[in-house]
């Protein structure tokens, strides 16, 4: 019966070739436009690290300045002190624990005549690949010793590895950064995650960083800092020691806590921390301290922008536009029949039989669109990409299930639209426009 | 009037001309909060950044060498410079109007810690800031060579002398800020400044920040490491220096790298760059749109004429003449898209409010509403057309034949 269907849904769309054409092209277009804004809202809002996103939790301390308490806007400051940072570091209360910033330096290629260029580099601890799993091609993250013992160690970023030593495994060799030599202990795999959620204070779409170095190194030999600093009150002194003991804040701090008993202790432990810290002078605030995990973070830090949500909107308006057309001409295709139908009925088809025939002709109507759609998916993509230029360029991918999904919401979609118009179709009455005949 | 028959003719009818209707009511209502939208952006793009903008370009120079002299190195940079043919004038800050990186404080009009004032930004200049950058004093003197400090990164004394734009000096002294010449503002809680200059306008490096003509310039060279070198060349001659600006800084000094050279032009088109993106994306959709309701219009009219072609034909064979044929379906279609776009009036508002809750978007300028139903309506009239004139050449005799 189905495939009967189907023969006689696609009968009636060639029999009217302009109508239908129109029909498919509103769908298409519906879903092309809708799905090209929902492609990039899902991809911003997707999950990086989805294997333990719920296990990773972003740290708040609320240190920051008494006065603008009263706002709307009390959250805690989204980055950490040196001071509490390494405070927290050497607690080692969490699982894995990391206090990391973003930084740049100035490489230099031992080659001749080339010259020296600029990387952009995270300042980070051992614990940071294990716990963030980013991979390896060759050699691995440095040991906590090295943190300890302020080794010079580097792990490279496939890119940059590829531009220093040719891609070769340079796990035991050395680069130059700022006037120093480093010694390669690993070297990164293709690693994108989106967004970049281990850092997002500086830019959540952003490229991951090109090298990572101890933090320690970093803060010993001040090298420069590109992230965010921000001060509620200045430094009691000049010089890096003064800053370094200051109540600024520029270091993201990330822990890993295996289940809701790790995390509750923290939670404690963290409590307990800024009440010493109110016993000493500091945190004038009332105690406000956060674990937020991965995605929960995204969230609070408003990862997907005001500008996709609104476009997200008024695509689905769009949408709704399209389909208000497709009713409007499939209601008008089906009336169209009402010969046809009538004497279907008065042969003996009954109003579920016509039912069905209508829904599936309604849904080969949506395949169509769907198919069509998802062409024009593809070009939306590669014009927003056009558009936007490099940094969306990891936001506008296809996957699997978005290519299911446009195809799935054209049919449901025209499924949608053709209730009407089929209800309509079966309420005509078998003997009404035989006479005519 | 032929109105009378052809509503009641509708309203035997009612669904097809419903969702017209509603489509157009819909098509509005997205129209006129995307133009909305796009008026806004067009008009944050339009303000002037209040610098020389086509005739200054950037550049970045960053040490990395042990034995980088910066200090040395910021000097001879300079007067070579300087004393580049096309060039007007240069200088070295700690960044770049529009270019998203900065620095602000807070300056408060009273000593003390905790005093809340408008937060500032900061360009670090030397007593050639306003004549690179084309500035406009409007009040008070330039800085002298004598004025001009060297600034370390963790250094937290201040300068005692700054220039400030019109705009911060509204925020200071709301009551009197032309009078905000020779007044002392504080910075970092009790850091006296006095302010011995004002400046008619100049944006600071972030476009959205909601205080974007506060700027500050303090009198100081920075050995920040990394320094920007902010270049203004004789009309004309941007492009032909800047590969040679390029060239002399990379080769003079192999103790730094030179890097982000951009012209003023290309860093507004940065900043704005989502912006227009996302104008250019909007107009996309609005364009599409009224195309798939124009499409939808064609089709359901055509539909309905050729299901009337008996109708029509006897109407025609009563004597009704071409014009009257073509004159109703036009009517029908003025009626329903009437309909239409007052619906989508109200619609429009219910979307823009919904906006302004959710996105903080500003509301619609009211012109927009009349001009989006008049626009629609004749949209809906050149729709129609083609079906309507194929209406009017049905012949009468269809009327004597069976179908």
């Amino acid at each position: 019966m189905f495939s009967y269907y189907l023969k006689l849904g696609w009968l009636s769309i060639r029999r009217n070739p302009f109508l239908s054409a129109l029909m498919i092209a509103a769908i298409a277009v519906g879903i092309g436009a809708s799905m090209t804004i929902i492609t990039v809202n899902y991809v911003m809002s997707g999950n990086p690290i989805p294997q333990k996103s719920d296990q990773l939790f972003y740290v708040q301390l609320d240190s920051w300045d008494p006065i603008d308490y009263g706002d709307d806007e009390h959250e805690p400051s989204d980055q950490m002190t040196y001071l509490d940072a390494m405070a927290l570091m050497k607690a080692d209360k969490a699982y894995r624990q990391v206090a990391s910033n973003l930084s740049g330096l100035v490489l230099e290629p031992q080659g001749e005549g080339e010259r020296p260029f600029s990387v952009s580099s995270r300042n980070t601890w051992a614990d940071f690949f294990p716990m963030f799993e980013l991979p390896f091609i060759y050699g691995s993250g440095w040991d906590d010793s090295a943190d300890d013992n302020l080794e010079k160690v580097v792990v490279l970023g496939k890119e940059i590895n590829e531009r220093v030593f040719g891609g070769e495994n340079s796990v035991g060799r050395s680069v130059r950064l700022n006037g120093m030599d480093f010694q390669v202990v690993g070297v990164m795999d293709e690693y994108l995650p989106v967004p970049r959620f281990y850092d997002v204070t500086t830019g959540a779409f952003d490229e991951p960083s090109e090298i990572f170095i101890p933090f320690n190194i970093a803060v010993e030999y001040q090298l420069p800092r590109n992230g965010n600093t921000s001060c509620w009150k200045s430094p009691d002194d000049d010089g890096f020691e003064a800053f370094l003991n200051s109540e600024c804040v520029w270091i993201q701090f990330w822990a890993e806590l295996r289940n809701d008993e790790e995390k509750q202790d923290y939670m404690a432990f963290l409590n307990a921390y800024a009440e010493q810290q109110k016993e000493l002078g500091r945190f004038p605030r009332p105690i406000d301290n956060r674990l937020s995990d991965v995605m929960e973070w995204m969230e609070n830090q408003e990862v997907v922008d005001d500008d996709a949500q609104v476009m997200l909107g008024l695509s689905l308006l769009f949408l709704v536009v399209c389909l208000l057309n497709t009713i409007g001409l499939l209601l008008a295709k089906f009336l169209g029949k009402s010969g046809d139908i009538s004497l279907r009925r008065a042969l003996g088809a009954s109003r579920s039989n016509l039912f069905i025939q209508h829904m599936i002709e309604s849904g080969l109507i949506g395949l169509g669109g769907g198919i069509f759609g998802l062409g024009l998916t593809w070009l939306g993509l590669r014009g927003i990409e056009m558009l936007f230029g490099d940094f969306i360029k990891n936001l506008v991918g296809l996957d699997g299930v978005m290519v299911l999904s446009a195809i799935g919401l054209a049919i449901v979609s025209a499924l949608l639209a053709g209730l009407y118009p089929t209800w309509r179709a079966c309420r005509i009455t078998p003997a009404s426009q035989l006479k005519l005949q | 009037m032929e109105i009378g028959p052809i509503w009641r003719a509708l309203m035997r009818n009612k669904t097809g001309a419903i969702l017209i209707a509603l489509q157009i009511a819909v098509t509005m209502a997205i129209m006129v909060n995307a133009i909305s939208i796009m008026q806004e952006r067009g008009r944050m793009m339009a303000r002037p950044s209040g610098i020389d903008e086509h005739n200054i370009f950037s550049i970045r120079s960053m040490g990395f060498a042990e034995d980088f002299n910066e200090r040395v190195t910021i000097e001879e940079d300079l007067a070579a410079l300087r004393a580049l043919p096309g060039v007007v004038n240069a200088i070295q800050s700690n960044t770049v109007p529009l270019s998203g990186g900065g620095w602000n404080m807070g300056l408060a009009t009273e000593s003390g810690v905790g005093i809340e004032g408008p937060s500032t930004a900061i360009y670090m200049v030397d007593e050639h800031g306003l004549d690179t950058f084309g500035l406009n004093l409007i009040a008070g003197e330039n800085f002298s060579a004598t004025d001009i400090g060297w600034r370390e990164l963790s250094d937290t004394d201040w300068p005692d002398k700054a220039i400030i734009t019109r705009a911060t000096a509204q925020a200071l002294f709301p009551d009197d800020p032309e009078g905000a010449i020779g007044k002392t503002v504080y910075v970092s809680d009790d850091k006296p400044i006095t302010i011995i200059g004002i400046i008619e306008q100049m944006q600071a490096p972030w476009n959205s920040w909601e205080g974007v003509e506060r700027v500050l310039l303090a009198p100081s060279h920075t050995l920040f490491n990394s320094t920007y070198y902010i270049i203004r060349t004789e009309p004309g001659m941007r492009d032909s220096l800047m590969p040679q600006v390029e060239e002399l800084l990379a080769e003079s000094n192999k103790d730094r790298i030179v890097r982000s050279m951009r012209s003023m032009d290309e860093i507004r088109e940065r900043s704005y760059s989502g912006d227009a993106a996302m104008i250019k994306i909007l107009t996309f959709t609005i364009v599409l749109l009224i195309a798939v309701t124009s499409l939808g219009i064609v089709g359901l009219a055509s539909f309905s004429v050729n299901r009337r072609t008996k109708q029509i034909g006897t109407r025609r064979a009563l004597g009704a003449s071409k014009v009257a044929i073509l004159r109703y379906f036009m009517t029908e279609n003025f009626i329903i898209s009437l309909v239409g776009v007052l619906i989508g009036a109200a619609l429009t508002v219910a979307l823009n409010i919904i906006m302004i809750e959710t996105f903080s978007l500003t509301r619609i300028a009211w012109y927009l509403v009349p001009v989006a139903m008049l626009m629609l309506l004749i949209v809906g009239q050149a729709a129609v057309f083609g079906p309507a004139k194929r209406a009017s050449s049905v012949p009468p005799a269809v009327a004597t034949r069976t179908v």
